[in-house]
């Protein structure tokens, strides 16, 4: 027997038979940044999860808990990675109040699930994320990934209302509770999110739920340049209108959405126009009040010099603000060497979105920019081929994009890179302004480093 | 030599100076400036409480102007083995700016400037002395304000609010203090300085600004903040909703929660306190009715208008008496008066009043004041209701005679059966004022020794000694506690 099948042996003494796998063909589909782990656990409760952490720890062993693995590539390559925890057998919505709008579920209940289940209620849970179909509620949360809904009712953090969790000593937390208001003890549950499963497993989360909204509206607003395009977002601030959803395309973004919608939607195709900025607004509320956003947002696309901006029916806007949602997505894959920037600075400007476009164009690469709600900015660079040379310029408009968000008092972080490129910038040591906070942190959390180290910034 | 080393502290420690301070006090006058410390036992006394029941004097009170200050008093401190206690207007409700052990006080009363607004990006950088409204004040020119509203935001401290993550009537919409802080500066317990978060607001790695907020000082001091400002809602309705019984009034607030009718802010009163509060405010509160609604609905005009209609509906169906709607700022001020100053108004009634705060599900309301009532009644106590009932955020208020044994141990059994409910119902200790000292003892309730351990590993990764802010939030005896202060009259150090 091998050393592997020997551990995958003793893993399954402890969470049964059937919930250990070693296949090669599934594990090589677990692999993150091509580290593949010597076994997959699928534990079916948050016991069996504390066993397989316990596990972990007396063989010093590193784990990665996952839901859907959509976003697995997040974060910097793990320095080890044993077993991959699949949490989608744990499944089960523990708790709804529907009075009270909280609901606690198992961190692999599918958001798509809990949407439906929700809607019957007249609910739902504004974590509109990418790969929405298959993301769990735990993956949505640990990723931390943006939501397309934030402009109106904030990230994550403003409705996640507590957690349960295994830390890395293997004993089962919780933070929070399932009151909408709580100041009981330290706040665990928010460091958790965005954390990607490197302080505990999440095995469920318990969330402030809201009211479906009466009605709703969207339009699409094209401009010839940035300039105009910001002039627009401006206004919108200013005048303070409740936007559900904000999101600006750069012509290279509206390209590759339009080529995409051309191809897979009948409703949406031909309206991203070319070579144009694009800007759509989703909004909410009762009939008057949509009503009077959409007139409002188009007078002040009007103000900006808009070139058209047109109201998107139900059967058009579904579909584009669908494949909004999932940006995420749709720009990592949109080339063979996609790096993925998410940029956050208290202020965007154009020589900013000028600059950024320079870092491409010098590296000879395609870009695209997205900018989302709450300003924060998609910047992605592509490569044609796979390759040294393309992971060498990559990894230099990283370099360069990290400079340029410390130089505006904000923030680069990478939501997508090839494994190579990823190595490269690890190299580059590119430390947190509050590393040894964070690490202090991590260690408190995870003493024995037993969640899969090295996927946060700075080789925590 | 150390004049006391205070580590993983598990107890009381009595305050008392010793010759070796004497150096001490010498050196913190030669950094801060005579006018700057306090040392003499009839200035520290005025320290020696906050807005809760809790006592504990400092051995000494200073009051730095800088951040370069705050943490030479700590290294300062640390070299004499005295613990520090960070403390902002003192208004807190939990005793956690009270020197438990003793030690050096920092009052961050007069690091209170704001140091820069962002209008264009609603950021402002403020000390942590900063009064609360005072930001509002700063922005309110631009349209803009600082939305977390504590009931003393007059008087309380931005310092003391992220320490506490406080809330107020209108974080049942903006939420609580931590939403909207985007960084701070912070000095560490070795009296390192630090800064966690971003301008933009958003977390670069772990989001440590969640973790630091409303860590209640035991973790770090903070001495600077960077808040997030909101637009001014394009309009606002109060509204005043009469009852003629509080289980009327509790089904209104259960039927407007979950038929997602989403008020900004949505207080009750009950008649008994509005009584009070009417004597000494003057607002217009109606003399004979069971319960109020103060509910205020803010938004675009056509979203105001629908929301206010769909209260008024809701009301109508739950018998209320009378829908009265704001006429004018000055009519909504008035109210709001009266709703913030209702603890002071108590004042006239009782020696002493114990404002409980406690968490349930909104679902829950009429259970848990249905409860209170027997409570009230099988101890015999007038305990007012006045609270943030769209968030199920409890403060019963009890009345009682401090200088009456009997009176007091009773009370302090209301107010822990009060807690234990609010757990039993699904809730939480606390909502709002935080655990501090009144409530460590009660986390058990809540809190496995799991929990424990892993919040222990956590403080101790900044806080090892416990030199800063030490015997706040964690229980120090085993077992299922009590509220603190019945230890603290039996000990006989409360009066």
């Amino acid at each position: 027997m091998t050393l592997t099948a020997n551990l995958a042996s003793r893993l399954a003494e402890v969470i049964g038979a059937h919930n250990v796998v070693s296949a090669p063909e599934e594990l090589a589909a677990h692999a993150v940044d091509a580290l593949v782990p010597q076994m997959i656990a699928r534990p079916t409760s948050a016991e069996q999860v504390t066993e397989i952490v316990r596990f972990a720890l007396s063989e010093k062993l590193a784990v990665q808990a996952f839901g859907s693995r959509s976003k697995c590539e997040m974060g910097m390559p793990p320095a080890r990675y044993d077993i991959a925890i699949d949490m989608t057998h744990l499944r089960e919505v523990a708790h709804y109040d529907a009075g009270d709008l909280t609901l606690s579920v198992d961190a692999g209940t599918p958001l798509r699930e809990l949407a439906t289940f929700l809607e019957r209620h007249g609910q739902f849970l504004p974590l509109a994320v990418p790969c929405f179909e298959s993301t769990t509620a735990g993956g949505a949360v640990a990723s931390g990934i943006d939501s397309a809904l934030r402009q109106q009712y904030g990230p994550v953090r403003d409705f996640l209302i507590g957690a349960e969790f295994v830390d890395g000593t293997g004993q089962q937390c919780r933070s929070g509770g399932r009151v909408v208001k709580n100041v009981t003890g330290y706040d665990f549950h928010k460091v958790l999110i965005g954390s990607l499963s490197t302080l505990g497993v999440i095995t469920r989360v318990n969330f402030r739920t809201f009211p479906l909204p009466a009605a709703s509206g969207a339009c699409l607003a094209a401009f010839a340049n940035w300039q105009q395009a910001l002039t627009f977002r401006g206004a919108i601030a200013m005048k303070g209108l409740p936007l559900a959803g904000l999101e600006i395309l750069g012509p290279s973004a509206a390209e590759i959405l339009g080529a995409i919608l051309q191809r897979t939607d009948a409703n949406a195709a031909g309206l991203l126009p070319a070579d144009e900025w694009c800007a759509y607004c989703s909004y909410e509320g009762n009939e008057p009040v949509v009503a009077r956003i959409g007139a409002e947002l188009k007078q002040s696309a009007k103000d900006a010099e808009a070139r058209e901006c047109i109201s998107l029916q139900k059967s058009a806007d579904e579909p584009l603000g669908g494949m909004l949602r999932e940006a995420y997505e749709w720009l990592r894959w949109a080339s063979p060497a996609t790096v993925l920037h998410r940029i956050a600075l208290p202020q965007l400007t154009p020589d900013v979105l000028g600059e950024l476009e320079q870092f491409a164009i010098s590296a000879n690469l395609r870009s695209a920019l997205l900018i989302r709600a709450a300003g924060v900015l998609y910047f992605a660079v592509f490569a044609e081929t796979e390759g040294e040379a393309a992971w060498s310029a990559l990894a230099e408009v990283v370099g360069k994009v990290n400079k340029l968000a410390r130089a505006n008092r904000g923030y680069s972080s990478i939501l997508h890179a090839p494994a190579a490129v990823k190595t490269r910038v690890a190299a580059a040591r590119i430390a947190l302004p509050d590393a040894p906070l964070q690490q202090r942190l991590k260690q408190a959390f995870d003493p024995a480093n037993v969640f899969a180290p090295g996927r946060i910034v700075g080789g925590i | 030599m150390p004049a006391r080393r205070v580590s993983h502290y598990s107890g009381e420690v009595s305050p008392q100076l010793t010759p070796a301070n004497a150096s001490l006090i010498r050196e913190l006058k030669r950094l801060l400036g005579p006018t700057n410390v306090l040392d003499q036992s009839e200035d520290l006394i005025l320290y020696e409480y906050d807005g809760s029941v809790e006592k504990g004097r400092p051995d000494l009170v200073v009051f730095p102007h800088t951040t370069a200050e705050v943490s030479q008093i700590v290294k300062i401190s640390n070299k004499y083995g005295l613990p520090v206690v960070g403390r902002g207007a003192g208004t807190g409700l939990s005793g956690g700016a009270v020197a438990r052990s003793g030690g050096v006080m920092i009052v961050f009363a007069r690091m209170n400037n704001i140091l820069e607004i962002d209008i264009a990006n609603r950021r402002a950088v403020v000390q942590p002395g900063v009064v609360n409204l005072d930001i509002t004040r700063a922005v309110e020119h631009a349209g803009l304000y600082y939305a977390p509203d504590p009931s003393s935001s007059k008087s309380c401290t931005i310092g003391g609010n992220v320490a506490e993550n406080s809330g107020g009537p209108h974080t049942l919409a903006y939420g609580v203090t931590a939403n909207h802080i985007a960084a701070l500066e912070l000095v560490l317990p070795d009296g390192e300085i630090a800064r966690i978060g971003t301008l933009h607001g958003d977390p670069a790695g772990y989001d440590m600004c969640g973790l630091f907020v409303g860590s209640e000082g035991t973790l770090a001091l903070v001495t600077e903040i960077t808040v997030k400002l909101s637009r001014a809602a394009e309009a606002v309705k109060t509204i005043l909703a009469v009852f003629e019984t509080i289980d009327d009034a509790c089904e209104a607030v259960v039927e407007i929660t979950a038929k997602g009718i989403t008020p900004a802010a949505c207080e009750m009163v009950d008649g008994w306190t509005l009584c009070v509060i009417e004597d000494y405010i003057h607002a217009g509160f109606p003399r004979d009715s069971g319960a109020v609604l103060l509910l205020e609905v803010e938004g675009p005009r056509e979203a105001v208008e629908g929301q206010a209609s769909a209260i008024d509906e809701v009301c109508a169906r739950c018998r209320s008496r009378e829908v009265r709607v704001a006429k004018d700022d000055r009519e909504r001020d008035l109210l709001w008066k009266g709703r913030k100053n209702a603890f002071g108004a108590m004042g006239r009634l009782a020696p002493s009043n114990y404002v409980l705060d406690g968490v349930i599900p909104r679902s829950k309301l009429p259970q848990a004041l249905n409860r209170i009532r027997e409570l009230a009644k099988q101890y015999g106590f007038q305990i007012g209701n006045i609270f943030h009932a769209g968030d199920g955020n409890l403060h019963p208020l009890v009345l009682y005679d401090p200088r009456d044994q009997q009176q007091f141990e009773k009370a302090i059994t209301v107010a822990e059966n009060i807690i234990r409910m609010c757990v039993e119902l699904g809730g939480a200790l606390t909502g709002e004022h935080g655990v501090g000292m009144e409530k460590n003892e009660l986390m058990p309730l809540l809190f496995s020794d799991a929990d424990f351990a892993l919040m222990r590993r956590v403080h101790d990764a900044y806080n090892p000694d416990s030199s800063l802010n030490p015997g706040k939030v964690f229980p120090l005896s085993k077992g299922c506690g009590e509220i603190r202060i019945r230890k603290v009259k039996e000990s006989g150090a409360r009066v």
